[in-house]
């Protein structure tokens, strides 16, 4: 049976790998390449929502602030590969990062002496933040039960929002913007230089390394599921008392994938901040966090699969503009329905039964 | 192998469980039985770790566990069941017994994402022990089947199986017959006397007095969080305060 859950874990990625380069080719050959922005944004989103499921259905643990955690990521990345440090390049610290190979000089649009953050190094702090913030949040707050957690998960998101709206270092209302691109390989022979931006001769090469990205997070997290971490997960979210007695430490186990799960969403954030080139405090709202939460209930709580079709599909129909101004109501109303009739997710929606219980007296 | 020394519970001004001192020897099955109310299932919470003693020493294999998590406890190779079964609800009934092996395993996060071959091996026998422990309590045609949807008997079967997973060296079983009829029980019964050919040792909480009487190496009587007696089952039958506390009623009705 061991056999048999890998094989079919690795028949499903290969059949979604193929399903994501059948897509490019169709865009290509439709002439309707610019669906690759919003699939390949689509993708970033996915990631933290997968995360994200592994919290929820496994461990139990509602959080509606992770928008927090890919607003840090994405936040961070963006003022240190932005903000300049010229006045400060005496200081030792700056001078010890540099050395490190951390920062980078140049000139910005007024000729001026720029010194900033490398961005592989930015987004590697950035996400180091995210998981300290995550894990000294939540060795307190995740004490907490239902709507105590849920409370206090809100509580934080709000608090991030606030900062980025308030602070001049993360630029108020208007966000940073003129953020530089990741370079993930550097320029070799005949080939140019990989780095996620918004490029638009690397539109196609970014849609690759988001769902690549994608792809290679929803594997790991598959993996976990099927080993002795996932069953200690599962056994936590089927009784917790039971899992504790067992001899299953329950309070690390949901902070390590309290933890993971922030991890997953700032490098979401880091990397969709790189490729839109900026980031604004829309992003920390409560509002994408209840999108977040939504996205996992309709996908089915404990669901991996069913989070990334659904986090996936309701993403890019969002950001085509299909729901109009409507958009975080549509979010809502889903996570309503979601409540009322298909508490497993969609799914596990049997449309028959719906339609013929009251008529049929075997139970289906 | 178990101490108890002057344990007191109270919450807010009840006491639960008063002054209870008593040993079980390695080996033995001992069996701790009581009215209603008695406090038995509190004191089988307080040598778990499942509750705090707001006096006393629990001593297991001459280390004071007082005060320790319930997982800590199970890691030192203290196992229990619960009186309400508490199965994991949407696994089966061999994951559920696979996640009792969780204590003599390592894998970890990192080790879990990446399937490690190291992991691979330590998998296989998580697998093959559970195996073994579903085939022992003579459940193992169910190993695929969720384990809440079993009936109540192979329930009882998977959490002991569960329990044992965690080779323990002590095994708090909490009402292992209720529920059961007489076959059942006297099923239970050779399995208990089982576990503690295996080297178990073995106390039981359990209303089921044909069980106790049959079973017990010692019994220790509670009435109202006090300790009444400590004996072997012959003097307790005889026992006139032990008589007192149960108002009279004989073997048959002092069942749940």
């Amino acid at each position: 049976m061991n056999m048999k859950i890998k094989e079919s874990k690795l028949l499903k990625i290969g059949l979604l790998v193929i399903l994501v380069i059948c897509t490019q080719l169709l865009t290509q050959v439709t002439d309707t390449q610019f669906y690759l922005t919003q699939l390949t944004m689509s993708a970033y989103y996915a990631l933290l929502v997968i995360g994200l499921t592994v919290v929820m259905g496994y461990a139990g643990q509602i959080s509606l602030g992770h928008a927090g955690f890919f607003a840090i990521g994405g936040y961070l990345s963006a003022a240190l590969t932005t903000h300049n440090l010229i006045a400060l390049q005496t200081h030792p610290l700056v001078e010890g990062l540099g050395s490190l190979g951390m920062l980078v000089s140049g000139q910005d649009l007024y000729g001026e002496q720029l010194l900033v953050f490398a961005p592989w190094a930015a987004c590697i702090i950035a996400v180091l933040v995210a998981a300290v913030i995550a894990f000294v949040l939540g060795i307190p707050v995740l004490k907490l039960k239902g709507h105590y957690l849920a409370m206090a998960t809100l509580g934080f998101g709000i608090i991030i929002f606030r900062i980025g709206l308030a602070s001049e270092y993360f630029g108020e209302a208007d966000g940073i913007s003129e953020v530089p691109g990741l370079t993930l390989l550097p320029a070799l022979g005949p080939f140019g230089s990989l780095s996620v931006s918004g490029d638009f001769g690397l539109r196609v090469e970014n849609y690759y390394v988001a769902w690549g990205l994608l792809c290679v997070g929803l594997w790991l997290l598959l993996n976990l599921i099927d080993s002795r971490v996932g069953r200690a997960l599962r056994a936590i979210h089927g009784s917790e008392e039971a899992a504790e007695a067992i001899g299953v430490n329950t309070a690390r186990f949901k902070l390590n994938v309290f933890v993971l799960s922030a991890v997953y969403a700032a490098i979401a954030g880091v990397f969709l901040t790189h490729y839109n080139g900026g980031i604004g405090p829309s992003e920390a709202s409560v509002m994408k966090s209840v999108r977040y939460v939504a996205l996992v209930a309709v996908g089915g709580m404990a669901n991996i699969w069913g989070t990334l079709i659904m986090g996936v599909g309701l993403t890019f129909l969002s950001l085509r503009g299909v729901f109009g101004s409507y958009d975080d109501a549509v979010f809502g109303a889903i996570l309503i329905l979601v409540m009322l009739f298909a508490p497993d997710g969609i799914l596990s929606l049997n449309v028959k039964a719906l339609f013929t219980a009251k008529r049929t007296t075997d139970g289906h | 192998m178990l101490e108890l020394k002057s344990v007191h519970k109270n919450f807010g001004g009840l006491q639960a469980v008063g002054d209870v001192s008593f040993s079980v020897p390695a080996g033995a099955i001992k069996a701790v039985i009581g009215p209603n109310g008695a406090g038995k299932t509190t004191l089988f919470n307080l040598i778990a770790g499942n509750l705090n003693l707001s006096s006393g020493k629990v001593i297991f294999q001459d280390r004071e566990i007082q005060g320790l998590k319930p997982h800590q406890v199970a890691a030192l190779g203290m196992a229990r069941t619960f009186q309400n079964i508490k199965l994991f609800h949407g696994m089966t009934a061999l994951e559920s017994v696979m996640v009792g092996r969780h204590v003599r395993s390592r894998a970890g996060f990192l080790a879990g994402m990446f399937h490690t071959p190291a992991t691979w091996k330590e998998e296989k026998e998580i697998r093959d022990k559970s195996m073994q422990l579903l085939e022992l309590l003579e459940i193992a045609e169910f190993a695929d089947a969720e384990a809440t949807s079993l009936a109540f008997g192979q329930q009882r079967a998977v959490e002991m199986a569960r329990a044992l997973a965690t080779e323990p060296k002590l095994l708090l079983l909490d009402e292992p017959a209720a529920g059961l009829n007489i076959y059942e029980t006297a099923e239970v019964g050779r399995l208990i006397t089982r576990i503690r050919d295996m080297g178990i040792t073995v106390v039981l909480v359990e209303h089921d007095m044909s069980l106790v009487m049959d079973i017990s190496d010692e019994i220790v009587v509670l009435s109202f969080g006090q300790k009444i007696a400590e004996d072997v089952p012959l003097a307790i039958q005889q026992n006139p305060e032990v008589i007192k506390i149960y108002l009279g009623e004989d073997e048959e009705e002092a069942v749940v």
